[in-house]
């Protein structure tokens, strides 16, 4: 009922709220104190990292972020990144969408040994590929391009976004597609008029995984580029062992490689405990 | 829900049917055609029948590997799934603090993750990371790229930093889902904390639970970068994990044949341990509604 | 069992509370007495699921005590207080069977297993679930899994009260009957306190010695159901129970005459000089349909419901509902209306006056 907010006894409630505080305060801590260390020694100079110990910078710089947002081999790694991750978002949920309706509502022949097939993808290691698509991509010319890396993390994302949109277009009742043709809607208007707003939660859900298992992989991205899509992940490992120990810089890059993630979760905060659910609970 | 039978649904699957064709049918067979054939260079192949998968059976190496792989993947998870049960269990319900809690949890799961490995290769040096330094300091020897103990704990710990949120996540979905009224019924009951948790959050959670223990088991089976970054694969061959000692045999020796009857063989295992889960997953999934 | 008293007993939601508006609940005292069965009636939002949760120990209220016999239970957590409740939604341990469920309180206070297994026993018995009792509890019908969660209410001997949050909700409609009835009988057998909480009053009616409706986080009458039907206390009560409610029409009284839009009704009562808003009540049961003298009224519809009919009729531009038998005939020359002056109630300011002998 809608007139009684629950709210737990006061003295019941009063002792467990400091456990969990504490509990919840000490797994934060290992969480960020990783990342903080990292943050860190970006904002210090090479001289002070490896001239003695310090737990916040003493002599504050930001010439390690400048570094990087100043030169093109560096940025350019975070553009070229982000186009592949959004081309494979869009690309994964677009071709997902309509498999998954299909999973969702009709009985057809080999429907589960195709859905578990498509599983079985997402449990390929991307090693067992790494080697078979730098092939296949060369072969055909897409090599060091974004929509061979694109393409490439389909492999995983594409299952995965199914297999997703597939749990939430469950939850919506059979009627509604019904009460549309009957109204007189074809299936491609009805798809996008009325299916898809129902289930945009799904949607974003969806796309935000494939954003997230896009943006940190590294190993496809690294063997299908070598210049002009190389990613920033693969920037940062070839700076490690070029330049030597540029900690600052290193350690700036891989500040920033955090930014995009960080925004993302910001904006989805509000679905993130319902969304890893995957329309499942 | 009950479905219609209806083959033209088949249209509805083409597009991505066409797509993981290209991304995986192609290059898988690649592998196969590798892990039966030969060369000496100059692109001139042999038929070798089965000869690679026995040499790979027999390989030492590949068992190690294996073995290597197996307990750390059975180390994760039993680490990360019941601390994860017990964070979710200690986040706030509602309110500002849940989300601060959503948003700081998930944050190390979008790091890319040679930077997860990077973070914790300077976290755990004893000159620079703090880590390192405070367990130096504290008299404490440890070296992680000289002692293998040292490395498994690092590469431990920093998988269930990296994941642990991941299944805390999922657990904390599962108990989103919980209505109060069981909670006040367990309290008219007089059941004891354990007791709620055994009889009304367990089994609430146990389908999201599978999912995490499936995604967690998989993709710990294909680690790849994070130790990669940290150790490469050392000292030794301590941490070389499957996916390393693959990549290593493939790109860095270039031993095709063996390579690609590892990769089949090493796929077969994982397919085989998943289907298993999914099975499970899907009769419990009927058994719940 | 216990009697219950709720004494200057309020509850706003918010921290400083100010208008009358902000009180959820309003002061209220009653006694609630031991071994009756009392439904809480009322639309959503008038308090009752506030009160549920003040009683069960979920909230605690603002003001006022609220004892359990000579105890002052008000702040006592819900586990000190005893009680059984019976939610909207089954409330049953999944994995467990019938038999544990039905055992878990008892084996949670630390019960002698001997005693445990006799009242599971008899319990199930009384549910009627024996042959049921190895069964997991998933899976079982919505209606089975509410008679557990009561049966989990009732296997203690000594419950304070057994609170019902709308139990039926989820049930489907020829259960319901079922389960009412067996809850009657329960109810008439071990003498359980029970209060239970609905807005369906045929629910409130057929459960319950004493009904307390509720209306804006007032307590606007406790009755038995012939009370309520006869004599509403509040013009919410006559509108809320009832089918079709009762007419209330805006009247003026004068001694043992009301005035409707100048037409007389005669009372069976005499009334002194009344101020406010002045209306009189009447059940369309006790309103009649002739062709002699009345208030002339304009026909609008007839409903046919089987049992009698239900005429729609309009005075003016106030709506007048008559109840007349399946078997009369209701003629075009029947344009007038006349009430039984014995069941015409007069209200100021919508609460009920007491006339005096006419």
């Amino acid at each position: 009922m809608a007139d009684a907010t629950m709210t737990e006894p006061r003295r019941a409630a009063l002792p467990r709220v400091n456990t969990r505080a504490v509990v919840m305060g000490l797994y934060l801590l290992f969480l960020l104190l990783p990342i903080y260390w990292l943050v860190n020694m970006s904002l210090k100079t090479n001289a002070e990292i490896l001239g003695g110990f310090s737990l916040w910078p003493r002599d504050l710089t930001l010439a390690n972020y400048a570094t990087i947002l100043t030169d093109a081999s560096w940025y350019m790694g975070y553009v070229n990144s982000l186009i592949y991750v959004v081309l494979n978002t869009v690309i994964s949920v677009t071709v997902a969408l309509p498999a998954a309706y299909a999973f969702s509502r009709y009985r057809f022949m080999g429907d589960k040994h195709l859905f578990f097939w498509l599983l079985t993808n997402r449990m390929a290691p991307p090693a067992v590929f790494a080697l078979p698509f730098f092939q296949l991509y060369s072969s055909v010319g897409l090599f060091d391009t974004h929509i061979a890396v694109a393409l490439a993390h389909c492999l995983f994302n594409v299952p995965l976004a199914v297999w997703i949109l597939e749990g939430f277009m469950r939850g919506v009742p059979k009627e509604i597609d019904e009460t549309a043709y009957i109204d007189g809607y074809s299936f491609p208007r009805f798809f996008v008029k009325i299916f898809m707003p129902l289930i945009a939660s799904g949607i974003g859900v969806a796309a935000f995984f494939c954003f997230m298992f896009s943006w940190v992989e590294l190993l496809l991205s690294r063997t299908l580029t070598s210049v002009d899509a190389k990613p920033i992940a693969a920037t940062m490992t070839r700076t490690v062992s070029a330049s030597g120990l540029d900690w600052g810089v290193l350690a700036a890059a891989g500040v920033l490689t955090i930014v995009p993630g960080a925004l993302v979760i910001y904006f989805v905060r509000n679905y993130i405990a319902k969304g890893f659910a995957l329309g499942r609970v | 829900m009950d479905k219609t039978t209806n083959h033209k649904a088949w249209f509805l699957v083409l597009p991505v049917l066409a797509l993981v064709a290209f991304s995986a049918v192609i290059p898988l067979m690649t592998v196969v055609n590798y892990s039966v054939q030969d060369t000496f260079g100059n692109n001139q192949f042999f038929w070798a029948g089965l000869e690679w998968f026995r040499e790979m059976l027999e390989s030492e190496r590949m068992w190690n590997a294996l073995g290597r792989q197996l307990v750390f993947s059975a180390t994760i998870l039993a680490i990360e799934v019941p601390l994860g049960i017990f964070v979710a269990l200690n986040m706030p319900k509602r309110g500002i603090w849940a989300s601060v809690c959503l948003v700081l949890m998930s944050l190390p799961l979008l790091i890319p993750w040679n930077v997860v490995g990077t973070i914790w290769q300077i976290f755990g040096r004893v000159d620079i990371g703090l880590l390192g330094y405070t367990l130096d300091k504290l008299g404490i020897d440890y070296n992680y790229t000289q002692d293998a103990v040292d490395a498994w704990i690092t590469v431990i710990v920093m998988d269930v930093w990296h994941w642990t949120s991941l299944v805390a996540l999922l657990a904390y979905a599962g108990l989103q889902s919980i209505p109060d009224a069981y909670y006040q019924a367990a309290k008219i009951d007089q059941a004891s904390r354990w007791k709620v948790f055994r009889y009304i959050e367990l089994p609430k959670m146990a389908g999201v639970l599978m999912i995490a223990v499936l995604l967690r088991f998989m993709d710990s089976f294909m680690i790849y970068t994070e130790p990669f970054v940290v150790t490469g694969g050392g000292p030794g061959n301590a941490t070389t994990f499957l996916s390393i000692d693959l990549v290593k045999m493939a790109l860095g020796q270039f031993d095709l044949g063996p390579a690609a009857a590892f990769s089949i063989m090493y796929f077969l295992v994982i397919l085989l341990i998943s289907w298993v889960f999914y099975t499970v997953m899907t009769n419990l999934d009927k058994k719940g509604g | 069992m216990a009697r219950i008293t709720l004494d200057k007993l309020a509850h706003s939601y918010l921290p400083a509370p100010k208008s009358d508006d902000d009180w959820a609940l309003k002061e209220m005292n009653h006694v609630w007495e031991d071994g009756a069965a009392y439904a809480l009636l009322g639309p959503s939002g008038c308090g009752k699921s506030t009160l549920l949760n003040i009683i069960s120990g979920l909230l605690a209220p603002s003001q006022g005590r609220i004892l359990f016999d000579d105890a002052d239970v008000t702040h006592a957590p819900t586990t000190e207080r005893n009680i059984a409740q019976v939610f909207q939604f089954p409330v049953v341990y999944d994995t467990m069977t019938v038999r544990d469920n039905l055992a878990f309180p008892l084996r949670n206070r630390g019960r002698d297993p001997a005693y445990i297994a006799e009242r599971v026993q008899a319990i199930a018995r009384m549910i009627g679930m024996e042959d049921q009792l190895d069964r997991k509890a998933r899976g079982l019908t919505a209606d089975a899994k509410q008679k557990i969660s009561l049966g989990r209410g009732m296997v203690r001997r000594d419950v304070n009260a057994i609170l019902f949050d709308e139990p039926l909700t989820v049930i489907d409609p020829h259960m319901k009957w079922e389960l009412r009835t067996q809850l009657k009988s329960l109810h008439r057998d071990f003498g359980h306190t029970m209060i239970y909480v609905t807005h369906d009053q045929t629910e409130a009616l057929t459960f319950a010695d004493k009904v307390v409706v509720m209306y804006d986080g007032r307590v606007v009458q406790i009755g038995t159901p012939e009370e309520l039907f006869e004599t509403p206390a509040h013009t919410f009560v006559g509108y809320f129970i009832g089918s079709p409610g009762m007419n209330v029409l805006p009247a003026q009284v004068d001694g043992t005459r009301a005035y409707i839009e100048g037409a007389e009704v005669p009372l069976a009562h005499g009334y002194g000089a009344l101020s406010g808003k002045v209306e009189i009540g009447v059940r369309p049961e006790f309103a009649r349909l002739t062709a002699g003298d009345g208030l002339p009224v304009k026909i609008r519809r007839i409903e046919d419901v089987g049992r009698h009919k239900i005429v729609r009729a309009e005075f003016f531009s106030h709506e007048i509902n008559i109840i007349a038998r399946e078997e009369d005939h209701i003629g075009a020359d029947r344009t007038r209306v006349i009430f039984d002056p014995a069941r015409v109630n007069v209200y100021a300011d919508d609460w009920l006056v007491q006339g005096e002998a006419a």
